[in-house]
């Protein structure tokens, strides 16, 4: 895992301070809120609708037991024992008082975080595959180059006053997991014919009022370029990019005005002036940063241990049919033999998705520590993931996971969805999403019934900010107010994976009563046509369309 | 005009707060004075905003109430929930109390 140097840490610390000495003059009204509102947002402070609310970046989504516990202590100190995990690979605390938020900050700091640039029209936390270094098929560690864009994009002052906010993701891997081709820029970490490292750059994705997919603006920038490349891409963006309507200021905007050529033409103008400069990573750094993410010291086993080991696996299968239905949804392969990556849903049954106590918390970081070689992942979609599992220890694992009821053995089912805040907590929001996730956890409840269903995506969104990534889910969700009344607009055939695709709407909305059925008729659907249990959901909606859905949805009307 | 309560945050811990009769603030909505002309409410907004400038409170804001049991009550979704707290956590927000 990356660890500061001496100068992250005083610039963190630094920071902290500095915020400290701004709420204390916004308390003694030496600042007015206007004044106050956009260096609160800086260090990651909203106003939500019951309570101030506090964004933790977690980098690339990995975190050590240490941080996690740290993490635990804000919460029951100064929250309500709990927080909850987002989309964007940060956390967030509902209910801080403004002027606990310095004590806060500091906390963070001493564990090596923050909540710097997780607001604001800037440079957003680097988000990244959660399973980056434990899976076998990645082409090189998607950490590397986030975290140099993270160090290169912090504070950066040409970059911190954007016409909107700037998301970035990255993956090493061409299974995508980290929703590349919805970022402002995306990246895949590939190799070139000549094995070099380098990645191909996506620009011009998003979400929001105006979905769209990223497009390619180059197919391979060899790594020591990378940085360049993308501060070509931001000083276009940034010159380009349109300030006179805030809808109409993200990248995704400027590329589909003015087309991915002109863009990219403009951009590889910018890229040769800069190429070769101060910008070009040297191989030493690039080197120092990776021995971060170098691989922790798996153990190895012996073909016998391994039989051994997977022999006594099918017995613990055998007896416990929990266990079993966990190993086959929340445990996926490992690079190293004899490991495993573990996740840890955080959609309990009727729960709130996202959202974990305190003393959860305090559990996953033990269990970070004895099981998962001292790493832990959050995910964008709202899970937590333990990357590093002896074979060996899952029983062991699971049965304390279970204990404390993290062990929901739904991972990529339908009740594994992703709910944003909304109305509930969230000032922007404009319907509830929370309690229509609840219901419709609780009607799929039935494993088996899961099984049948098959992998599904549900995302869902208390707005049009599309916090809960409802475009990219196979079925989606829009919670929106209509003369004040929750409606709900569905669409189906999303899809945030290498495969990417916005949905499309179904039809008009359905009320807080009727969407949670309309889900169910959507999936009875989809197992009436599809052509085998083989046939995901996707695949047998990109084969037929909305048509047969709008029958049986619209039927009756 | 339909009956209104004035409502704002509360600087220090963010929480939904309700103008009383006698310009302090109440977390409770049924303490709220309730006003039904237009030249009511544009005093009660008067004596919120005096409390932006004397940084107790921010984003001060007239909401439509009915009048249920004799107490205020949103007609806006939104605006009773900041009355309670967030649906799927009665445990937490105002409701608990």
């Amino acid at each position: 895992m990356y660890r500061y140097d001496e100068f992250d840490h005083a610039f963190v610390r630094q920071r902290a301070n500095q915020f400290k000495g701004q709420v204390a003059r916004r308390l003694s009204g030496e600042l007015t809120e206007d004044e106050f509102k956009p260096l609160r947002l800086m260090n990651g402070l909203y106003l939500q609708l019951h309570a101030y609310m506090l964004r933790v970046t977690i980098p690339y989504g990995t975190m050590s037991s240490r941080q996690l516990r740290q993490l635990a202590i804000i919460g029951r100190k100064y929250d309500k024992g709990y927080g909850h995990f987002t989309t964007r690979q940060n956390i967030q605390f509902n209910w801080p008082k403004l002027e606990d938020v310095p004590q806060i900050l500091e906390d963070l700091a001493a564990v090596e975080m923050h909540a710097i640039q997780s607001s604001g029209n800037c440079i957003r936390n680097v988000t990244s595959d959660h399973y980056a270094g434990a899976i076998a098929t990645e082409v090189s560690d998607p950490r590397i180059h986030s975290e140099v864009i993270r160090q290169w994009s912090s504070l950066h002052p040409e970059f911190s006053f954007l016409p909107r906010k700037f998301k970035f993701a990255v993956t090493g891997d061409a299974t995508d997991r980290a929703a590349v081709k919805f970022h402002d820029i995306g990246i895949i970490i590939k190799k070139n014919d000549a094995g070099e490292v380098g990645g191909e750059i996506l620009v011009g994705g998003g979400m929001g009022r105006t979905p769209m997919i990223g497009k390619t603006i180059r197919d391979f920038v060899p790594e020591r370029d990378l940085l360049a490349y993308v501060e070509a891409i931001l000083r276009v963006y940034n010159l380009y990019g349109r300030r006179d309507n805030k809808y109409k200021a993200r990248i995704k905007i400027l590329v589909h005005e003015r087309g991915i050529e002109e863009i990219r033409e403009k951009v590889e103008a910018e890229f040769a002036q800069i190429q070769g400069s101060s910008l070009t990573v040297p191989q030493e750094e690039l080197d120092r940063i990776a021995a971060y993410f170098a691989d922790p010291d798996f153990e190895a086993f012996d073909a016998e241990a391994l039989e051994a080991i997977n022999r006594e696996l099918e017995v613990r299968k055998f007896e416990n049919r929990d266990f079993a239905a966990w190993m086959k949804t929340n445990v996926k392969p490992h690079k190293q033999a004899g490991y495993a990556i573990a996740d840890i849903t955080l959609k309990g049954i009727g729960e709130t998705a996202g959202d974990i106590t305190s003393d959860q918390m305090d559990v996953v970081a033990d269990l970070t520590e004895q099981f998962s070689l001292d790493e832990m992942r959050a995910s964008h979609e709202q899970n937590l993931i333990l990357p590093h599992v002896k074979q060996a220890d899952l029983f062991e694992l699971w049965s304390a996971l279970n204990s404390h009821g993290l062990g929901t053995p739904n991972s990529g089912l339908i009740t594994d969805m992703i709910v944003c805040p909304g109305m509930d907590y969230c000032a922007l929001a404009t319907a509830r999403s929370i309690p229509i996730g609840q219901e419709i956890s609780r009607r799929f409840a039935d494993l088996e019934r899961q099984y049948d269903i098959g992998g599904m995506k549900i995302k869902m969104s208390g707005c049009i900010n599309a916090c809960g990534h409802h475009h990219a889910g196979h079925i989606g969700i829009l919670g929106v107010d209509r003369r004040g009344e929750e409606v709900y607009q569905i669409t189906l055939g999303g899809s945030g994976d290498e495969t990417a695709s916005v949905g499309a709407r179904v039809g008009p909305a359905f009320t807080a009563d009727e969407v949670v059925d309309a889900i169910e008729t959507i999936v009875n659907t989809y197992l009436d046509l599809r052509e085998s249990p083989e046939e995901t959901f996707l695949s047998a909606y990109r084969r037929v369309g909305l048509d047969p859905f709008k029958e049986k949805l619209y039927a009756a009307a | 005009m339909s009956a209104k309560i004035v409502t704002a945050y509360h600087l220090r811990d963010g929480d939904a707060v309700f103008l009383r009769e006698d310009t302090s603030w109440s977390k409770d909505v049924a303490e709220a004075a309730v006003v039904e002309t237009a030249e009511a409410e544009a005093a009660l907004l008067e004596t919120g905003q005096a409390d932006v400038t004397r940084n107790i409170v921010l984003d001060v804001y007239a909401v439509d109430v009915e009048i249920v049991d004799g107490t205020p009550k949103p007609t806006k979704f939104r605006e009773l929930l900041r009355c309670l707290g967030p649906s799927n956590r009665t445990d937490l927000g105002k409701q608990a109390a």
